[in-house]
């Protein structure tokens, strides 16, 4: 369903020398299925979501999509095409109510009960939210409950998560991670989440480790996770003999 | 009425057929329409252009329009239009001007809206200006505003100014006793070579009087904007204003917040943002599917409505 060949991306930094943020990366997600991508700060993976919704565009490599190349393509064309993007800090707008954005994330052929329904299911009483601002009146959890209700109404069949569990609390993570257990049951989507949380990779069919811009390790929860948790705990032995 | 003053007063009034209660509909310098209820009295002046608008003591849930249309090209007009308000009053008035200016002369009209509001009156007064037509002429208005709050009285008011007016320099004035207060929304659109001046100036100088103006704008291509509110706290009381801008293309807006608190318990706050549309805003609805056109509309419409 997505395929990225041979992805890189430069950036210019202060000295205007280029910076390899993603360095040939080759990666293809055939099933529907939640797949985790993880890794280190700074390894490339937010960078990777971002070019897969076109709000970055690669040095060179192509980007697949249900066989087309869609790496020309603008960011409205790839959200028409069937892909969403949930943003890690929520964007914030003055004017703009919590219903309006779920209406235009829904195609505008919603009905009030619709927009209810999607809000309920990341933990929202819609009646006290609906005619909102989507603006610094709300917490940085509701705003993020609020984004991935706009990804659940846009119902596409692919989704990319970027660090979901970022700015919100305990009992909003808890619920965050039910709402993509339920998606990952309908078996008709492909949620592609970049995070650093166990409880997330915990739940994943696959998990991807990218560091320095490229693919570190690739395979099922069964076999990455124990090998990521392994190494927590020996920098955990590390620290605890030093310290 | 032509179908030009139909469609101004669509735009200034909402109106699609005569208002119920009472109104006044003034079109190019006459007096077209007045109706007066038993609570409302609507009277012309005899010294100058204008009207003065009474209203009885204990009136609630009335409503007076007060529209006023210029469809003749090169028309200038001065008027003065005083409200009287009773005490224990709960009304609604809706004033607003059209000016369609198909010719090279320039339209204009100058109003001043004097309201006297008296003792736990709670008044919203709504304000339109629209202009329309494809002459050189210019289509000007002056508004001025100057509110006397007695006590315990409520004013809301809301400005609204979105299409085809060239220029206009605004000003309301107010002064509140004891337990008043003020809430003004100013929106405006300004696009091509337009210019746009707006000003307040609020005495708060009773006790617990509080004043709240707030101004939204966005301005387009190469027109230029100037907000200058000024809020005197000169009791214990509450003032705070917020101007928030979107500026576009080459335009300019000017925000020039001013409190003076000349009590110690008086509170007063200013706020003024002035700057694009946020990248990240467009980047957000065009991953909903918008084009960066659509995206842009959707924000501005937001933050105008």
């Amino acid at each position: 369903m997505l395929e990225l060949q041979n992805l890189f991306f430069q950036v210019s930094d202060d000295n205007l020398s280029q910076k390899e943020i993603i360095r040939g990366l080759n990666l293809t997600f055939e099933n529907p299925s939640l797949i985790a991508i993880t890794g280190p700060n700074g390894g490339g993976k937010s960078t990777l979501a971002r070019l897969i919704m076109g709000i970055e565009r690669p040095t060179s490599g192509r980007i697949l999509f249900n066989g087309q190349d869609i790496t020309d393509m603008s960011i409205a064309d790839r959200a028409k095409a069937g892909i969403s993007f949930a943003f890690q800090q929520p964007v914030r707008f003055k004017g703009i109510k919590v219903r309006d954005l779920i209406t235009l994330a829904a195609g505008n052929q919603v009905t009030l009960h619709d927009v209810c329904d999607y809000l309920s299911r990341v933990g929202l009483c819609a009646r006290d939210y609906i005619n909102r601002d989507v603006d610094a009146s709300l917490s940085g959890g509701e705003l993020k409950r609020i984004e991935i209700a706009t990804i659940i109404a846009r119902n596409t069949p692919l989704a990319v998560f970027d660090e979901p569990e970022a700015g919100i609390d305990l009992w909003s993570f808890s619920n965050l991670i039910k709402v993509f257990a339920e998606i990952q049951e309908t078996k008709d989507k492909t949620l592609i989440i970049i995070s650093h949380q166990e409880r997330l990779l915990n739940i994943a069919d696959e998990i991807i480790v990218i560091a320095d811009g490229t693919v570190q390790a690739r395979g099922k929860r069964s076999q990455i996770l124990p090998e990521l948790l392994r190494g927590t705990e020996s920098c955990q032995r590390v620290r605890g003999s030093n310290f | 009425m032509d179908q030009i003053q139909k469609t101004l007063l669509e735009q200034v009034a909402d109106l699609h057929e005569m208002p119920e209660g009472a109104y006044n509909i003034r079109s190019n310098g006459k007096t077209m329409e007045r109706v007066t209820t038993a609570h409302i009295d609507i009277l012309t002046k005899d010294d100058k252009q204008g009207i003065d608008i009474l209203i009885r003591s204990g009136t609630k849930n009335e409503s007076v329009h007060i529209p006023v249309i210029l469809s003749q090209s090169g028309l200038t007009e001065m008027v003065y239009n005083d409200f009287f308000v009773g005490d224990d009053c709960d009304v609604t008035i809706v004033a607003g001007c059209g000016i369609h200016n198909s010719g090279d002369a320039d339209s204009r009209h100058d109003g001043v809206h004097t309201f006297y509001i008296g003792k736990n009156s709670h008044v919203k007064y709504v304000e339109k200006h629209y202009g329309s037509g494809d002459g050189k002429g210019g289509r000007i208005m002056n508004p001025e505003t100057v509110v006397e709050l007695d006590e315990n009285s409520f004013m809301e008011m809301e400005t609204v100014q979105i299409k085809g007016v060239d220029s206009t320099r605004r000003s309301t004035s107010a002064k509140l006793k004891t337990g008043a207060k003020i809430i003004v929304t100013e929106k405006l659109m300004t696009h091509g070579s337009q210019t746009a001046e707006t000003s307040f100036q609020v005495d708060l100088n009773g006790e617990n009087s509080s004043a709240n103006i707030i101004s939204r704008s966005v301005a387009r291509d190469d027109s230029s904007q100037l907000f200058l509110s000024k809020i005197n706290g000169n009791n214990r009381c509450a003032g705070h204003s917020e101007c928030d801008g979107i500026i576009m293309d080459n335009a300019k807006i000017g925000a020039i917040p001013e409190i003076t608190a000349n009590h110690p318990d008086a509170e007063l706050i200013h706020e003024a943002a002035i700057g694009k549309i946020a990248g990240e805003q467009i980047i957000k609805l065009m991953t909903l599917g918008l084009t960066e056109e659509e995206a842009e509309a959707q924000i501005i419409n937001g933050f105008l409505k």
